[in-house]
Formats: structure tokens, C-alpha cells, sequence
């Protein structure tokens, strides 16, 4: 038994899965992570996942995005090197939005996702850490730790309640993909 | 939960029996595990073919400078810039339906965005291949970036909306391709865990590690909500430069305030048309009538209605401003348009855009998928000759008639549209075998929430508790004006 990492809930439903979560947490048991093919909308609240604050961050490099066009575009057009276009002024603030606005979104959409990459540690050819195969395709899995949670046969018992179709013992902590 | 709040009287958004999240997988992936079918071959032979002729001709361009282009001493812009114009429009429908319909919550999105942004990519390369061979000296494209230079420090002309076009083009083809890419990572995994060997490895690396955590997910849709809000106004500013690249200069035909609206509506109606021309063969072809239905179909009709009315509402605003305004140059630019040398061009697009989508208010036509295509490629069409409307009969004449001219096009220029339409759809039946066309992980969100078949099995196995289906009842009554009777009918 102390071999087992995690055992796995497999269910073939996401009202099930839910289901299972709302049994596990009435028993106290800790649910370490699940693993859909889609996103599940109030899922969050149950695990107790915080709000995501990448929105703040989104806002952030938007921000500097707007600030650093106007920044450019003012020491080029206006500091640096002043064309004189048919006498009109060189610091011509309405001609300055379009490009503002396009770096603002640059900088908010790029900032953005590699924020979101690095937050949940997405980079090209980083291994996969998965504990199902069909996690992705058409399983709900719920992942609990073995070591923290002692009643194995408890556990098991109350996913098959809530409907799980299969309860796995991972004795590895992902599947391996060598 | 996962939000069952669609009504039941609702048409279902994925059809056929016995649907379940792995035949999603099965079907979708289809094309992209197997091996491809005489149709895709024949379909790529060609394309493929047409790329060539693409290259050949390109290269000649840049071999022999753009004297190569029919261009003439007035008409120094033509059938270049109107393929600019036109495969930036159709790029951007792709982004319409992945970002604007999400933020409005129109959930049979679903189904289409992958491949509508998928050709949003390709179509913006087109597009961006135009502006690079039109420079005349392509190896200094690096001219329009704010560099500093050996010239001393001389900038870019920030007042130019070439500049900005430059600024937005490149914006919005590289938030686009981000937005694509991310949306893509669930799915690639999906590839990934039932591949083996070579494949898994490949699918591995694109995959990014993605595992379908929670966090992960909550993560992916907040990103994909904001994603989606800041595009929204970009691919409208996107288009309303373009615009400005003819609106803020003072030639008759071109100096008007109306270019940016009247843009972004035609760019909705070409790209609308051209999701049609693909999505019809590739559901037929793909096997994908289940998730691409003719509710998809008959929405994106619906869409060309509304945008084709106001691409000739836009048409008749021009002439009504051009008479109106009381100059006789922009008079006569429109009087020559409708009756000059060009006539021809202009009353083509006058039957393409206005009056051919008005036939889509039959619901028979907007139903029937044959009429549906040849009225999209119509579409494509008439759009074309927007651009070439616009572009060539308004500078073919200027103010001084010594200086009038004809533009004819040559070899060089038909080859290069003809070339990057084969380019376009290389790009796309690639794609169409590597990589999912249909967001996967999406369409299963609609399987629980959207489909009648499984609410309904879910209520008369009676998964559903009582008080649930009371609520559901009520809800129905109260959101949706679903009577009770409605519901005992079903």
C-alpha cells in the first residue's frame, strides 16, 4: 500500500465528477488536483481556487504598452527628429492613437499569455504531467494523495458511490512518457 | 454546474444519436489520425500547384522590380492593394467569431472558430506577402520599423497611415496567432495522449505539457475571455486603418468619413462568406455535418444579410454624399465609376454585394447548402471588386484628363492573386490534417449544456432531482417565454 502516490476517480460525467467531489470533501478528504478534457464552470468554488488575477496583469502590460508607444512615437516625432509636414504641429496627439492603441493590445495580449504560460508552467517541450491518458479525451479524473489521506478502501468506496466508472492506484505521480 | 440554462425549444448545437464525449474525440479527429482521401490529395495537388505559381511569380516580381505590374503613371496601386484589402477582410471573420461571439456568449461558435481562425492566419499572410512585394524593394522592408538608421537618427513617418497599418497588421496577425495557438494547447494534448511513437513526441513538444488541471483550465478561460476583449476592438481598428489608408488622402473617391464603418462591415461579410466557402466542403468532406449543422449554417447566413445590407447601404450613401457634396470632382469619380471605362467592375459588385445576399432572406436558400456556396463565392467575388472599384477607378482618372489612364493587369498580376488564393488554401488543407479543425474541448462544453438529446435522457432517466427540474421548468418560462405546455409537448 505505502507503494500507491495517488489514487485516481475516473468518472465519465462531470455532474458525477462534482458529485464525488461534494462526497470526498464531506469526509475530509483532501482532493490533491482533477484533471478534465473541458473546463468545468464551478468547479473552482468547490476546490476553493482563488479568482485568477491575471486580469490585473493583463491590465499592467497594457498599460506599458500604451505608455511605451507614446513615449517612442514622441521621441521620434517630436524630440528626436521633427518633420515639418505642411507646418502642422509635431506633437499631434490624435495622429499618435491608432499606433497606441495597436502597442497597447501588443504588449496586454503578449504579457498576457506568458504570464498565463509561466503561471501554470506551460512551455514548449515541457514534459506532460498526466495521471490519465484519457484525462483529455472523454474521463473527469479526481486525483487524491494517497500519503495524506490513510483510508484507501474508504476513499475507493466513495467514488464508486458517487459513480466513478474506474478508481486507479498510481504508483508513479505522473505516467511516463519516455 | 456546467450551466444547464439553454432552452430545450433551442435548435441543439451538435446532432446525431448517441453523441458522447469520446465520439467528439473520434470525429473530430478523424482526418488529422488517418490517413487522407483522394479529395484532400486532389484538393492539395491543385492548391499546391496554384502556390507554385504563386512563387514563380513573386520571384519574377522581385527579380525584375514592380515594373513587372501592369501599374501606369496614375494608377500606382491596383490589383496589389485591392488583394491587400480584400484577404485582410477575409481574415477577419476569423476573429469575429472566435472574439465577438464570445463575448456576447453565442455559444455556437463553438464549432466554427478553430478553422475561421485558422484561416484568419492564413489569410492575413496573404495579405502581408501583398505589402511586402508591393514595396518594390522587398530586402528593406525593415524601413518601416522605427530603427534607428545610418541615416542618422530619421524615423518613420508616425503621422502615415501606412505606418499604422504596419503597427496594426503586424498586431493583429501576431495576437491572432496567439490567440489560435492557446486555444489550440488543449487539444494537441488530446492528439498527444492517443498517439504513439514519433507522433506523441511531436504532439508533446506543441502541447506545451498541458495536463487539464483546474487551474489550468480556470487560467485558460480567463485568458480566453480577455483574449477576446481586447481583440475585439483591435480587428475593428485593424480594418478602419486600412481605411484611412485611402480615406485620409484627397482623392475624389477616396476622401470620405463613411471608409471606416463601411470597411469593418464588408470585411465581416467577405470573411463570413469565406468561413462558408471552407466550412461547407470541409464538414462534408471531414464527416463533420453533426457539428457544423445547418443552425451554424443558417446563423452565418444571417450575419451576411446584415452585413451585405450594410456594405449597399454604404454603396448608396457614397453616391447620395458624392452628389450631395456638391464637388463636381467627386461627382464625376462617381458618375465615372458607374459609367466609365470601369462600369462593368462596379455593376459587378453592385450584383454581388447587394443585390445576391438579399436572396438569403428566403429561408429556403438560407437553408439549401448549395445555394449557400455558390452565394458565398459570390460574395468573395463581389468583394474583390469592391477593392477594385475603389482602388482603380479612382485613380485611373484624377483631376487633369492628360494625365488619365487605363490600368490593365498582366500576367504577373493574375498569377499573383491566382497564386496566393493557391496559397491560402495549401495553408489550410495542411492544417486540416495536422491539427483539429473543430475545437475539441469546446463542442464538449455544448454536449451537457446545448444538446437536447442528453438534457432531455438526463431528465426521464430522472438524473435530476425533482426540485432541480422545477427550477429548469421555471427558468425556462422566465428567461426563455417557454410555456409549461411547451415543455409536456417535449
Amino acid at each position: 500500500m505505502s507503494d500507491i502516490k495517488y489514487i485516481l476517480g475516473s468518472f465519465g460525467d462531470p455532474d458525477e465528477m462534482m458529485h464525488g467531489i461534494e462526497k470526498l470533501q464531506e469526509n475530509n478528504i483532501s482532493i490533491y488536483d482533477v484533471y478534465t478534457p473541458m473546463p468545468i464552470h464551478g468547479i473552482e468554488a468547490k476546490l476553493g481556487i482563488k479568482r485568477s488575477r491575471i486580469d490585473i496583469a493583463a491590465f499592467c502590460f497594457g498599460i506599458t504598452g500604451t505608455c511605451a508607444a507614446f513615449a517612442l512615437i514622441y521621441f521620434c516625432a517630436v524630440i528626436d527628429w521633427r518633420v515639418n509636414i505642411g507646418g502642422k504641429p509635431s506633437f499631434a496627439l490624435p495622429d499618435f492613437i491608432p499606433i497606441m492603441f495597436e502597442l497597447t493590445v501588443l504588449f496586454c495580449a503578449f504579457g498576457m499569455v506568458l504570464t498565463y504560460y509561466a503561471s501554470t508552467h506551460l512551455f514548449p517541450g515541457r514534459a506532460p504531467r498526466v495521471m490519465d491518458l484519457r484525462a483529455t479525451d472523454d474521463r473527469f479524473v479526481i486525483a487524491i494523495d494517497a500519503n495524506d489521506n490513510a483510508a484507501h478502501t474508504e476513499i475507493d468506496g466513495l467514488l464508486k458511490d458517487a459513480g466513478a466508472l474506474e478508481v486507479k492506484y498510481n504508483e508513479r505521480k505522473y505516467i511516463s512518457y519516455e | 454546474m456546467s450551466g444547464h440554462n439553454e432552452s430545450i425549444l433551442r435548435e441543439p448545437l451538435i446532432t446525431g444519436d448517441n453523441i458522447t464525449y469520446a465520439k467528439i474525440t473520434d470525429d473530430i479527429l478523424m482526418p488529422v489520425e488517418n490517413k487522407p482521401n483522394k479529395a484532400w490529395w486532389i484538393g492539395f495537388i491543385v492548391a499546391s500547384l496554384g502556390a507554385l505559381l504563386w512563387v514563380v511569380a513573386v520571384s519574377y516580381t522581385f527579380w525584375t522590380g514592380i515594373g513587372a505590374w501592369g501599374l501606369n503613371k496614375t494608377v500606382g496601386w491596383a490589383w496589389d492593394i485591392t488583394g491587400f484589402v480584400w484577404w485582410v477582410g477575409i481574415g477577419h471573420a476569423g476573429t469575429l467569431i472566435s472574439a465577438v461571439l464570445l463575448l456576447f456568449r453565442q455559444n455556437w461558435r463553438n464549432s466554427i472558430n478553430r478553422s475561421a481562425e485558422a484561416m484568419t492566419i492564413f489569410a492575413v499572410i496573404c495579405a502581408a506577402t501583398y505589402v511586402v512585394s508591393h514595396m518594390g524593394r522587398p530586402w528593406l522592408a525593415y524601413w518601416v520599423l522605427p530603427l534607428p538608421n545610418q541615416f542618422g537618427s530619421l524615423w518613420v513617418n508616425f503621422n502615415s497611415p501606412l505606418v499604422w497599418d504596419m503597427f496594426a497588421i503586424s498586431t493583429y496577425f501576431s495576437v491572432s496567432l496567439l490567440f489560435w495557438y492557446t486555444g489550440l494547447l488543449p487539444d494537441i494534448a488530446t492528439i498527444r495522449d492517443r498517439a504513439t511513437g514519433m507522433r506523441r513526441k511531436i504532439y508533446s513538444i506543441f502541447s506545451f505539457g498541458w495536463s487539464g488541471s483546474v487551474k489550468t483550465w480556470q487560467r485558460f478561460e480567463a485568458v480566453s475571455l480577455i483574449l477576446a476583449g481586447i481583440s475585439t476592438p483591435l480587428v475593428l481598428s485593424v480594418h478602419t486603418i486600412v481605411s484611412m489608408d485611402f480615406a485620409t488622402s484627397v482623392i475624389p473617391g477616396w476622401h470620405t468619413t463613411i471608409f471606416p464603418p463601411y470597411f469593418v462591415a464588408g470585411a465581416i461579410f467577405s470573411g463570413f462568406a469565406m468561413v462558408l466557402t471552407l466550412l461547407l466542403v470541409a464538414r462534408k468532406v471531414l464527416g463533420l455535418e453533426n457539428y457544423i449543422t445547418m443552425f451554424h449554417i443558417e446563423s452565418m447566413n444571417k450575419i451576411i444579410i446584415l452585413t451585405g445590407s450594410i456594405v449597399g447601404v454604404a454603396y448608396l450613401t457614397e453616391f447620395f454624399i458624392a452628389w450631395y457634396s456638391g464637388s463636381e470632382y467627386e461627382q464625376y469619380a462617381f458618375i465615372n465609376r458607374s459609367t466609365g471605362p470601369y462600369w462593368w467592375s462596379y455593376w459587378m459588385m453592385m450584383t454581388c454585394n447587394v443585390i445576391s445576399p438579399q436572396l438569403l432572406w428566403f429561408k429556403k436558400i438560407r437553408l439549401s447548402i448549395k445555394a449557400t456556396w455558390i452565394l458565398s463565392i459570390v460574395v468573395n467575388v463581389g468583394m474583390w471588386f469592391e477593392r477594385f472599384v475603389i482602388i482603380v477607378t479612382s485613380l485611373h482618372r484624377d483631376y487633369i484628363p492628360s494625365s488619365w489612364a487605363m490600368f490593365y493587369p498582366t500576367w504577373v498580376d493574375i498569377s499573383v492573386f491566382v497564386g496566393s488564393i493557391g496559397l491560402f488554401f495549401t495553408l489550410f488543407l495542411l492544417f486540416l490534417r495536422v491539427l483539429p479543425s473543430i475545437a475539441i474541448a469546446e463542442v464538449k462544453l455544448l454536449l451537457k449544456s446545448a444538446s437536447e438529446q442528453a438534457k432531455m435522457k438526463q431528465i426521464k432517466e430522472g438524473h435530476e432531482n425533482k426540485e432541480y427540474v422545477a427550477e429548469y421548468i421555471e427558468s425556462l418560462e422566465k428567461f426563455d417565454s417557454v410555456k409549461q405546455e411547451d415543455y409536456a409537448k417535449i
